[in-house]
């Protein structure tokens, strides 16, 4: 393996942690829109204080991917920032209102109430991130972004505006709500009724999402031949790993094991990054850039993995700390 | 962008700021077994824990907006200068973490595990100033890399991020940061003060304050000094316009404000002294300065705007240096808070003083390299997107972030507001 295969592997992980840890967050967002019932401020309190102490580390893995792409792979970076500028500027403004309308509500609560503007702001712009960033990353997968001599010569809106690209959208917050009520059903485990709603909320979610997916091969094999050829290429086996995967997650789901669920839901959203990664591989941005043919020199690379490796040294057990303290069940140091 | 920038930076001189103040009192109310200092720490993590949130977002729009807005800079300079970028990421991602710890474990971890968790922090957003600004270093001086036909022949990454800028302009950034923080702390305190309130919590918290403040506005005078005599050799067009200064001069005078002129080549309405600007850049009264008219029309900086923002930066320094000294003065001479309304209403302009102070410094350096965006290398219109509708984009992005600038600053005061309510009457509330 390269050193530039390498580095794209690393970002690929951290893409993964970011739509695995951070996903669930904007999934939050979306539960917080949909809170219902009796128990509808519970439901919106559960989501809060689950994503208080971790969402800021949680996003970070996205800033990491960024400033890895451009470090590693500059010229991928210019031309996705180019050809994707509408869905990326849409995401990151729901990026920017998201964390701020959070922050604000969290740390403001007792002196806003619970009904500001931001609460609204908070759970819209969760849902519209996602789905952008759905869009954008079916507009990579399609080959939609041609560049030529170094210059995109697709227009603004190719690829992103594909029917196949607004299924991935939804299919995007459809699985950030999963895995986030998936979630969920652990951190609610000492309140069976409130557990019951999030119960309930994955149920929805899940079959929501495996029918975008099914939908969206579907559209693949009718309209996509680039992402239908990928899938069932190189990506096969992952492919259908996740249509494996989907039912024992919708089990643990239904019969109520959190803990499964949990590792099922993630397992899920990893297996569609990583179906079409391997699908496309060896093109970062299909069909023109290839991993080797878009990577920064090799001793930039060479440098970045040892920062990579210096820095996740001290970053692994820090989150690992993190996690242990506020996620499990009873803190030792409490 | 450079909305982007200037709110952001804001925020991220409080990150590095703020996170030692609240350490440094959580660690003396541990020393000292005193909970009005840990009370402060306490609700200094509150008010900062708002302030991360909207700090992180800024700088995430920061990063996407490198690619968005710059994408010519980007396919040229990644690879380059990437590196104290990803740095960066990993000093903020440790922040972050801590931050959680630190602002969700007050109960939840024993009080030293809760301070050590707080360390982390403090460095940590000290490590990530550091290496963001190596980058905008690099910008100034660039080097690391080597060019054949304008394409990139070879990198070295590492001597691009420890280019010839970095080590002045790092450190005068993170004293910066530290100025910053201390006067805004300081200004806080002083309001309070102005309306009566001279409890321990108002005294502790502005005494640190100002005892960041009058630190870190000592070195930032001293690298402040350095940074200058380097832009003198490396950037001659930026000192140029840095002092208005048109003709290459040998003994040449330096002017304190006034408006500098294009038409006429000279700067209007200043005051000049004699030899001061050889001095000041090369320690030698015959020292020769190079002149803006030196450089071909499309390479010099805009004059007006360097200029006033370096006099600005350097007159309100020095006003704030004066303001420590005096408040050091009156409290070290009779030992106790002094009450003075002038001196109260002069820290509470301190704050936002120091932070336009900042601001003119950021000024400088910027627009003191156009039309450069990488000096000497890439002018800063190549390296601009093509895309459409940026006038949108920049207007959207300005509002949203006056909104969350009113919201933010209506929240904090809340914050207080509430503190003060819950807090019972504090002990010796007369000193």
């Amino acid at each position: 393996m390269s050193a530039a295969d390498a580095a794209a592997v690393l970002l690929w992980l951290s893409l993964t942690a970011y739509a695995v840890l951070g996903g669930a967050d904007f999934g939050g967002g979306v539960w917080d829109v949909f809170a219902s019932g009796p128990r509808k401020q519970a439901q919106r309190r559960a989501v809060a204080s689950a994503m208080g102490p971790v969402w800021e580390a949680n996003h970070v893995w996205l800033i990491f991917m960024i400033t890895g792409l451009f470090t590693c792979f500059p010229i991928a970076f210019s031309s996705l920032s180019i050809a994707l500028f509408i869905p990326a500027t849409i995401a990151l403004l729901g990026i920017v209102l998201r964390g701020a309308a959070f922050a604000f509500r969290a740390h403001g609560r007792e002196a806003v109430g619970p009904t500001s503007p931001w609460g609204i702001v908070f759970g819209g712009s969760s849902v519209v991130t996602p789905f952008f960033l759905g869009t954008a990353a079916a507009a990579v997968a399609t080959g939609a972004i041609r560049i030529t001599q170094g210059r995109v010569v697709s227009g603004f809106g190719a690829g992103w505006t594909t029917p196949f690209a607004i299924i991935i959208g939804l299919l995007a917050v459809a699985l950030c709500a999963y895995l986030a009520a998936a979630y969920l059903m652990v951190e609610t485990e000492d309140d069976p009724a409130l557990q019951a709603d999030f119960r309930a909320r994955a149920l929805v979610a899940s079959v929501v999402s495996g029918g975008l997916a099914l939908l969206g091969l579907g559209l693949a094999y009718a309209q996509e031949p680039r992402v239908w050829t990928d899938l069932t290429g190189n990506g096969l086996l992952l492919t259908l790993l996740a249509l494996i995967n989907g039912p024992v997650a919708l089990w643990g789901v239904w019969r109520l094991r959190p803990r499964l669920a949990r590792v099922a839901v993630a397992a899920q959203m990893s297996l569609v990054l990583w179906a079409w990664a391997a699908g496309q591989w060896p093109y970062l941005v299909p069909p023109e850039l290839t991993i080797a043919a878009a990577a920064a020199p090799a001793s930039t690379l060479r440098a970045w993995l040892v920062v990579v490796g210096v820095g996740m040294v001290l970053l692994l057990p820090s989150l690992v700390l993190l996690f242990r303290v506020f996620k499990a069940r009873n803190p030792a140091a409490a | 962008m450079g909305t982007s920038l200037g709110f952001h930076i804001v925020f991220a001189v409080l990150g590095v700021g703020l996170p030692l103040l609240m350490t440094t009192a959580e660690g003396i109310g541990l020393w000292r077994h005193d909970a009005t200092w840990i009370a402060l720490a306490r609700r200094w993590s509150s008010a900062f824990g708002i302030l991360f949130a909207i700090g992180a977002v800024s700088g995430t729009v920061l990063s996407f907006e490198l690619g968005l807005l710059w994408p010519g800079f980007m396919a040229f300079s990644g690879s380059i200068i990437g590196l104290p970028f990803s740095a960066e990421g990993f000093a903020f991602f440790l922040e972050a973490i801590f931050l959680g710890l630190y602002l969700y474990g007050w109960d939840r971890l024993r009080p030293v595990q809760h301070w050590l968790a707080g360390l982390p922090v403090a460095l940590s957003g000290a490590a990530s100033a550091v290496f963001v600004v190596m980058a905008n270093a690099w910008m100034n001086t660039p080097s690391g890399f080597t060019l054949t036909n304008g394409r990139l022949a070879s990198v070295d990454p590492v001597s691009a991020a420890f280019n010839a800028s970095t080590p002045t302009e790092t450190i005068h950034m993170l004293v910066s940061a530290y100025v910053v923080t201390g006067f805004v702390v300081a200004a806080v305190y002083a309001m309070g003060m102005l309306r009566g309130r001279f409890d321990l919590h108002h005294r502790h918290g502005l005494l640190l304050g100002m005892a960041m403040a009058g630190i870190a506005i000592v070195l930032a005078g001293i690298t402040g000094d350095t940074s200058a005599r380097f832009v003198y050799g490396a950037q001659p067009a930026k000192f140029a316009a840095m002092e208005g200064l048109y003709a290459t001069t040998r003994g040449a005078p330096i002017h304190l404000g006034g408006i500098p002129s294009d038409s006429e080549h000279r700067v209007l309405y200043a005051i000049e002294i004699p030899y001061g600007l050889s001095i000041l850049a090369a320690l030698d009264p015959n020292a020769v300065v190079r002149g803006l008219d030196s450089f071909p029309p499309d390479q010099r900086p805009n004059p007006i705007v360097v200029h006033l923002s370096f006099d600005t930066m350097v007159g309100l320094g020095t006003g704030l240096g004066l303001l420590a000294l005096v408040f050091w003065a009156m409290f070290l001479r009779s030992r106790r808070m002094p009450r003075n309304r002038l001196l109260l209403w002069c820290l509470v302009a301190g704050g936002p003083a120091a932070v336009v102070t900042m601001e003119a410094g950021w000024f400088v350096t910027e627009f003191g390299r156009q039309p450069w965006v990488v000096y000497g290398i890439i002018r800063t219109v190549a390296a601009a997107t093509p895309a459409p509708g940026l006038a949108i984009v920049f207007i959207v992005f300005s509002a949203i972030y006056v909104a969350l600038a009113a919201t933010l600053a209506r929240l904090l005061l809340l914050l207080s507001r509430r503190n003060r309510e819950r807090a019972v009457p504090a002990p010796g509330t007369e000193a």
